[in-house]
């Protein structure tokens, strides 16, 4: 197999990796804190706040990604909303994660037994004290392992950056493929794909093994 | 365990890739009942454009396709199987094309395909059919004037198509943008995402028919003869759709579709052989 592209291309795949990487970073940020407060919201107890929680969840998570992506890109402008790529990318990115995170933070927060709970409240916590001292500690060893398999999807789900010539590593691939033979450029993407995500998936089964003495599947 | 299941992984993804190659290259040495083949089947499969007008367009009201390429490939069918109806359309785009045709998939690309040294070596060609030229579309107010005007400007274009390289080298400074075809370049460009939209003159001439609000400047910086892709070999399919078009343009069809389409008379010195030709190169 010719693998000479990895020559002439150098700079663009070096370009695209470092904008995979910073997209899924910033988008991981966003998407945590957008996904807390939605999961807050949706256990709130309170009627309209859980409503919009759940609207949120199902909207995003029930639409494809692509096509949020070529709305934020190629709609908005209409109405004046012009945005870059790599804004586009982040923000698209940060809110279809988001939708499954609040997902998982909810389930991590509502498998801590009720009654921890309402044992700290009638210890005289308020309610963010228990949540901070109590219930949160809990949940986090439930959360964290699905939240590394929530940031794996989305290092991957940035390859569809590549629709809106996003500059990262799957739309110079696409790039590189004009010039050059499609089976080994779309080998060696894979394989940097994998270098990104496998350490990470192993990381995911550690903290599993660590913090819920799960046996490795 | 694990170890092992990362490794298992490894090597399933190098065999899916080695299995890619395999129906990938198939092409190169294929026994030539090219033309036979189609004979027995009783149908053509021609890969087009679905989405460039006046060449291949699927209309959004009747969901037909239509378009230059379509009525020759029509013509072919008719004249090689007795039937226009014998054909049958698949949709290709520039990234698509080759890998549809030296796959099996298709029987020979009518696609706005210019024929460039470079993809010589990966199918054949038959003869020229139509001769463009690489120009700009911009919106009507736009200060882009002239090739150099692009310079620091984001010009948008198709993926796999050799437009992009073709503008940096008349223009370095231009920042391409690669799309996944011209329906999203020219989306684009209608969004103000991109300041100009480069590939042949036909095409963006079929853009301007469709929105009024954009014009072609620059010029032909390029030669684009256009020509139908067969797969590497098949010369016996060639040598057919050679003659098929040296006998429509002797008997006038090609000029009666050529006027349907192009609203003008066809060229007269259509050349039989040609090659891209480029600034750069």
């Amino acid at each position: 197999m010719d693998f000479s592209f990895l020559e002439f291309y150098q700079q663009e795949f070096y370009d695209g990796l470092w904008t995979t990487i910073s997209v899924s970073l910033l988008a991981l940020v966003f998407s945590l804190i957008l996904g807390t407060v939605i999961a807050v919201l949706r256990i709130s107890g309170v009627k309209a706040l859980a409503g919009f929680g759940t609207a949120y969840v199902e909207f995003i998570r029930n639409t494809p990604l692509v096509a949020q992506i070529f709305f934020v890109f190629f709609a908005l402008p209409a109405v004046g909303i012009k945005l870059s790529q790599f804004a586009v990318g982040t923000i698209g990115l940060s809110i279809y994660t988001s939708s499954y995170i609040a997902e998982v933070i909810r389930a991590g927060i509502q498998s801590v037994p009720r009654g921890q709970m309402e044992a700290a409240r009638s210890s005289g916590m308020t309610y963010v004290q228990a949540m901070w001292y109590v219930i949160l500690p809990q949940a986090f060893k439930l959360i964290v392992p699905p939240l590394g398999n929530q940031f794996i999807n989305l290092v991957k789900n940035s390859s569809v950056l590549a629709v809106i010539a996003g500059g990262e590593l799957m739309y110079f691939t696409d790039v590189a493929t004009t010039e050059a033979d499609v089976t080994p450029v779309y080998l060696f993407v894979a394989v940097v794909y994998l270098l990104l995500t496998v350490p990470l998936s192993l990381l995911v089964h550690f903290l599993e093994r660590r913090w819920l003495g799960k046996e490795s599947s | 365990m694990r170890k092992w299941c990362t490794l298992l992984l490894i090597a399933a993804m190098a065999l899916f890739g080695a299995a890619c190659n395999g129906t990938g290259g198939g092409g190169k040495i294929a026994d030539d009942n090219s033309l036979e083949q189609i004979k027995q089947r009783g149908k053509l499969v021609a890969g087009v454009k679905y989405d460039t007008h006046l060449f291949g367009y699927k209309d959004p009201a009747d969901g037909q396709v239509k378009g230059f390429e379509i009525d020759l490939m029509k013509e072919l069918a008719k004249r090689m199987l007795g039937d226009e109806s014998k054909l049958e359309l698949k949709e290709v785009n520039s990234k698509t094309r080759i890998k549809l045709l030296n796959g099996g998939d298709i029987d020979l690309i009518c696609a706005t395909m210019t024929i460039s040294e470079k993809r010589k070596k990966e199918v054949d060609f038959s003869r020229v059919y139509f001769m463009a030229g690489q120009s700009l579309l911009v919106p009507n107010n736009s200060p882009i004037k002239t090739v150099h005007d692009t310079k620091g400007k984001k010009v948008a274009t198709a993926k796999g198509a050799t437009s992009g390289n073709n503008l940096k080298s008349v223009e370095p400074g231009a920042q391409i943008q690669l799309y996944e075809n011209y329906a999203d370049a020219f989306t684009a460009l209608r969004a103000g995402q991109v300041d100009a939209l480069t590939t042949d003159d036909s095409i963006l001439m079929g853009m301007q028919q469709q929105d009024p609000n954009f014009k072609l400047v620059g010029g032909q910086f390029t030669k684009e003869p256009y020509g139908i892709g067969l797969k590497k070999g098949a010369n016996e399919l060639r040598a057919y759709v050679d003659q098929f078009l040296d006998q429509i343009i002797a008997d006038g069809t090609y000029a009666k579709l050529y006027m349907k389409w192009f609203k003008q008379a066809p060229p007269q010195d259509l050349p039989r052989q040609a090659v891209q030709a480029s600034p750069g190169k």
